[in-house]
Parts: structure tokens; C-alpha cells; sequence
């Protein structure tokens, strides 16, 4: 599984911007922006569903960067404390470059930026047991287009909860 | 007046297939290793009677200089070859076109539009009459015969002609099955490109390729492949699994290529005879970026330690594994020079990626690239000459070359996006895919090493990640 997401595509977009921009703003509120409220209203607490739209799945990398943006480390936070209320969640990080790279060194590239979020969660306490990591490289793009507001969507880490727990 | 005997018999056998997808269910199929029986007809070079009997010009041996920066394609002509029965007409005049297609392709045959010719080849055993092709400016003239045996085996034969000097330059007759007919067209036409140029062809080989399909955030992708001229497309997966960079052992029966499966993406070694597959070693971790040593005995890749990639090399038979590297950093691409003594691969070790050479045991490394711009994917030409890789600078991917000294860079091809080159069994040509960027996708092209002849090779879809096999025989 490549991803959780099963919202059309323009909402996933949605999604996660809202994940990168608002989160900041969100955080000191009870609610998201309205727009995906709905949708947060549906998540049960503890779901899939509930950590992709309220926590936030992915974190975002500068171009042929694997450091953790102080927006990434809001977002690895807030993933933290989640994962920590539940725990019974074992997960996959999977690491993502943009196509402005050759395949063999994006490869290793999204291994490493997965590594960076292994760690950091790591750091934050949560279970190295219950973590998973895998490199895509450029092969799985979530925004497809020829400059930069697409190639910055695609250099990602995302966290995946495992289906089966 | 009586030919010269043709050199050479070539009996080329076509028993074994390659394993395919079953929904393809093709008949069988001729596959890389071939039995191929080479015995010489005459013992001495095939001068014979003919050559006596016309009047020799001095140094007038027709040959073309592939060594000059700037090559004058050579005017050829290639009638049709004669059929001898009704079937046999068919397979002659494709056979005529694939000669035809490939010399041109090549960039350094010029072949004559057929409609120009004025001798109506029709006897494969007649001199043809060189004022004819004189008189069009042919220089080389390739006639033929196409003829199906008494057991079923189809006979073919050329003669490769100086028209100038009116003499039989080379000539050799093939035995095959009638299926194998493409194959015989590839065979001769490096037979040609040989004796024109001094250097072997490349036109009897195949490219394994990454068929690509469907939308770029679901792209399906499968090994797949085909001859060097796009002909034969064969798909050796299904599509269900991400595969990427397959690569050719040297004895062209196997590929070995990375796929997600379960578990960590791995290095799988595939038989394309048998289909049978199996996993390179045992890795804790992502393995990537594979490829043969020139003795077809290792495989050398990238293997995923926590945020670094190291070169590792196994070693098929006793499946004992070597680190070749040690370094915080992503090594991979790496390639082996032809001798086996040395490999060259892409790092980043120094800040940004560069190409760098050490010798086949590991140890240390030294730097190549030192032009502006980052450099990867470097592989080495089965010449030992130079090393082809993909350079990024200023948001451009071009294709290039280099002496193995990193001196005497040359640019082949630039543009957005071009990656992975692949060099031709004679290192004369390099393919690399293109892709657009957007929702499009990766064609493959070729070009010559002296950057001119740029081509588009016919896919049936997207196709990615192409790897030259080695010359079939």
C-alpha cells in the first residue's frame, strides 16, 4: 500500500497543505479548518482516518535535503503524541523524492529522509519495534506537474499505519 | 564466371525461449544463448576466382573511417535478397529492409532509395553489374539470397560488394529456422558494419527496459524486452510489482533488477530462459542499483543502511557477500570497467554527487568529475575507454561522456530530463531515456558517442531504465 488515502484526489491535496500550513494554527485550536472538519467529524478517535486528517501523515523536505523542516518537527510532534495515546498502531515511514533526481540516488535519498523520521520519532519515544521504513525514490509522485508547487509535494515522508493494526 | 565461396557457415540453432506471461503465450521464440556452430567454410581469407578475375584498383578497399570527429555516412545499397520460393520472397525482402533500417540507423550508412536502382538484382549467383551501382554512387552493395531447405531450415546467405573496386569484400551463408529470420538480418548487417568499419557491430543484441503505463502517481512498470531495434517486445512481468534497473549478465540468460515485493524492495536475479527468480542474498535492508561483474560471477550493489547506501558485491555461486564501502554517505550506480578491475559508481560523499573510481576489492576511491554541476549513474563503455553518466546542472539532466580519468568531458544530449545511459556492445552508441516531466513519460533514445545521430527507439509504451545486453554471438 502506497497510501491511506483514499479521498479524491483534490481533496488529498487539500489535505495536505492543511497538513503543512495549518498545522501551526490548528494546534492551539479544538478544530481544524472548516473545510475538512467534516471529514474530522467522521474520523473515529484513534483511526487511520483520524491521524491523517486531525494529526497530519506527512512531513515535507527541501530540494535533495533530508533534514527535519521546524514545520516537519510540529507535525513529527503532533505524530508522536498520537501514536503514544495509541499505541497499538505499528506503522510504515515511507520516504519520497521529487523527479529531479536520478532513480538509483532517490532511492537512497527517500531512505534517508524515512530514516529521518524513524529517528525523530524515535526520539520522541515511540517503539523502534513498531516502525517500518521503505523508500519509493521518485516512483510514487503525489502531485504531478512541471514546477516547483508540485516537486515540493512530492518530497515527502509519509507515515503509513499498518492496516492490520 | 564463378563467385567466390562464401567464408563462413553460421548455424544458428533457436531451442530455447524465453519464460513470458502466460496471457502473451507466444510460439518459441529464439533467445539470447544460441548454439552456434562456427566452422570455417574455406580455410584461407574467401578471395577466390572473382577477385582474379577483375581488375584490382590499388588501395581502392572500400572502408570507412569511423575515427574522424565527422563521419560521411557511406552511400550502400541493399536490393531486395532473392526468394527462392513465394514464402521465401517475403522473408528475403524483410530481411533486405531490416539491413537496410539498421545501417541507417547507425548513422553511418547512407542506404539508396531502391527506387534508384537500376540492376534488378535477381540471381544471387550472378557478379552483379558494378557500372549500375557505380551510377547511383553506391559504394558498398549487399546482395542475397533467402532459401528454405530440404528439413525445414531456412538458408541465408549475402555478399557484401566494393562497387568501385568491383569486388566481393566479405560473404558468409547462415542455417537457421525460419522463425530466426530477424536474427539473420541483425547478424549480417554487423557482419557489414564490421567489414566496413573495422569495429564489430551491435545490431544482433536486445535491450532489457522498464515498459512503463497508466497514471504518474500509479505507474505500473515491467520488465520487459526487446531487440536493439525495438522489434519482439516481450514482457517478463506483470506489472503487479514495482520493478526498476534491470541489467544484463554478460552471458545475456539473466537479468538482475530491483522489484518491491513484501518486505524491503530487493535485488532479484531473473532467468529469461526459465523464468525462474530468486532473490541476490540476504540483506537487512533495501537492496538497489544492481549490476554484473564482466564474468557474469557477482553482483555488485547498493545496500540501504539506515540513511547511507554502501556498495556491497556478492558472489553468485558461493553467495559469500564484500563490502566495498564504508562511508555516511550514498554510494551507488555502480559499474564495472570491462577488465574487471575496477569500479566506478556515484557518491555524495563530498557534498554533492560525483562520480568516482576505486579498484573491484573496494578501498579507496578517487574523485573523476570536477565540472560544474553534480554527476551519477556512471557506466563504464565495454571499450574501457571512456564512462558515460548523467550530469545535473542548472536544473538540466544531460547525457555525457568521459575519459575514465574524468578528463575530456562531452556532452551527448541535454535537456530536461535525460538519465541512465547504456552503452551499445561496441561502445559506438549510448541509450537513455527522456522524460518530459508532467503526466507524460520516458521514451528511449540513442546517440553516437560523438553526440550526433540522436534517435527515438520505438516502445510500445513509456519505456524507462534501458540496459544493452552484449552482443548475442
Amino acid at each position: 500500500m502506497t497510501t491511506v488515502i483514499r479521498f479524491a484526489r483534490g481533496s488529498t491535496i487539500a489535505a495536505i497543505l492543511m497538513a503543512a500550513l495549518g498545522l501551526a494554527a490548528c494546534a492551539s485550536k479544538p478544530e481544524g479548518p472548516a473545510a475538512s472538519a467534516s471529514v474530522a467529524g467522521a474520523a473515529a478517535r484513534g483511526s487511520a482516518q483520524d491521524f491523517v486528517v486531525n494529526v497530519g501523515d506527512r512531513v515535507f523536505f527541501e530540494t535533495d535535503s533530508s533534514e527535519i523542516t521546524a514545520q516537519g518537527r510540529e507535525t513529527l510532534d503532533k505524530q508522536a503524541q498520537w501514536l503514544t495515546n495509541y499505541g497499538q498502531h505499528a506503522f510504515t515511514v515511507e520516504g519520497h523524492a521529487d523527479e529531479r533526481g536520478t532513480r538509483e540516488y532517490n532511492l537512497a535519498l527517500g531512505a534517508r529522509r524515512a530514516q529521518a523520521v524513524r529517528d525523530y520519532l524515535a526520539s520522541r519515544g515511540i517503539a523502534p519495534t513498531r516502525m517500518r521504513t521503505i523508500s519509493f525514490g521518485k516512483e510514487r509522485p503525489v502531485a504531478v506537474c512541471n514546477d516547483i508547487s508540485c516537486w515540493s509535494q512530492n518530497r515527502r515522508a509519509v507515515t503509513v499505519l499498518n492496516a492490520s493494526s | 564466371m564463378r563467385l567466390p565461396q562464401l567464408v563462413q557457415e553460421l548455424q544458428i540453432g533457436g531451442t530455447s525461449r524465453i519464460a513470458e506471461m502466460d496471457e502473451m503465450n507466444e510460439p518459441d521464440v529464439f533467445t539470447p544463448r544460441l548454439q552456434l556452430n562456427r566452422r570455417r567454410v574455406l580455410g584461407g581469407i574467401g578471395v577466390g576466382a572473382l577477385a582474379m578475375a577483375m581488375p584490382r584498383q590499388a588501395a581502392a578497399v572500400l572502408r570507412l573511417d569511423v575515427t574522424q570527429g565527422n563521419v560521411q555516412p557511406l552511400p550502400v545499397a541493399v536490393p531486395d535478397f532473392v526468394g527462392v520460393s513465394a514464402t521465401d520472397v517475403d522473408t528475403a525482402r524483410n530481411v533486405s529492409q531490416i539491413i537496410t533500417a539498421n545501417l541507417r540507423r547507425s548513422g553511418l550508412f547512407a542506404p539508396i532509395d531502391p527506387a534508384a536502382f537500376i540492376e534488378k538484382i535477381s540471381n544471387a549467383d550472378a557478379v552483379p553489374r558494378f557500372p549500375d551501382w557505380r551510377a547511383i554512387n553506391a559504394q558498398g552493395l549487399v546482395t542475397g539470397r533467402v532459401t528454405r531447405q530440404q528439413d525445414g531450415r531456412l538458408k541465408a546467405e549475402f555478399r557484401l560488394w566494393d562497387v568501385f573496386a568491383g569486388q566481393q569484400l566479405t560473404g558468409q551463408q547462415y542455417f537457421t529456422t525460419p522463425d530466426n529470420w530477424r536474427r539473420i538480418a541483425h547478424i549480417i548487417s554487423d557482419a557489414i558494419y564490421e567489414r566496413l568499419t573495422g569495429e564489430k557491430g551491435y545490431f544482433d543484441s536486445r535491450i532489457v527496459f522498464i515498459d512503463e503505463s497508466g497514471p504518474k502517481e500509479r505507474r505500473i512498470k515491467r520488465l520487459a524486452i526487446m531487440d536493439q531495434d525495438g522489434a519482439g517486445v516481450r514482457y517478463l512481468t506483470r506489472g503487479d510489482e514495482l520493478v526498476l534497473t534491470p541489467r544484463f549478465s554478460p552471458s545475456t540468460q539473466e537479468i538482475t533488477y530491483m522489484s518491491y515485493g513484501r518486505g524491503d524492495p530487493r535485488v532479484y536475479l531473473l532467468n529469461i530462459e526459465t523464468g525462474q527468480r530468486e532473490t541476490v542474498g540476504n540483506f537487512p535492508g533495501m537492496t538497489f542499483s544492481p549490476r554484473f561483474s564482466p564474468d557474469g560471477q557477482r553482483v555488485i550493489m547498493s545496500l540501504q543502511q539506515g540513511g547511507n547506501a554502501n556498495l556491497f558485491a556478492m558472489d553468485l555461486r558461493s553467495k559469500a557477500t564484500t563490502r566495498l564501502t564504508d562511508t555516511a554517505a550514498i554510494d551507488t550506480a555502480p559499474s564495472y570497467s570491462p577488465d574487471g578491475a575496477r569500479i566506478c559508481f556515484e557518491s555524495d560523499r563530498g557534498g554533492s554527487q560525483q562520480i568516482y573510481v576505486m579498484g573491484a576489492q573496494g578501498g579507496p576511491a578517487q574523485r573523476i568529475s570536477f565540472s560544474e554541476g553534480s554527476y551519477s549513474t556512471p557506466v563504464w563503455s565495454p571499450r574501457g575507454d571512456t564512462i558515460a553518466f548523467t550530469k545535473q546542472y542548472q536544473g538540466k539532466f544531460a547525457i555525457g561522456i568521459m575519459r575514465t580519468d574524468g578528463s575530456g568531458e562531452r556532452i551527448l544530449s541535454e535537456g530536461f530530463h535525460n538519465e541512465g545511459p547504456t552503452f551499445s556492445p561496441n561502445g559506438r552508441v549510448v541509450m537513455f531515456f527522456r522524460d518530459p516531466g508532467g503526466e507524460s513519460g520516458p521514451s528511449l533514445f540513442t546517440v553516437d558517442i560523438t553526440g550526433r545521430n540522436e534517435l527515438k527507439v520505438p516502445t510500445p509504451g513509456y519505456a524507462s531504465d534501458p540496459a544493452w545486453s552484449p552482443l548475442l554471438s
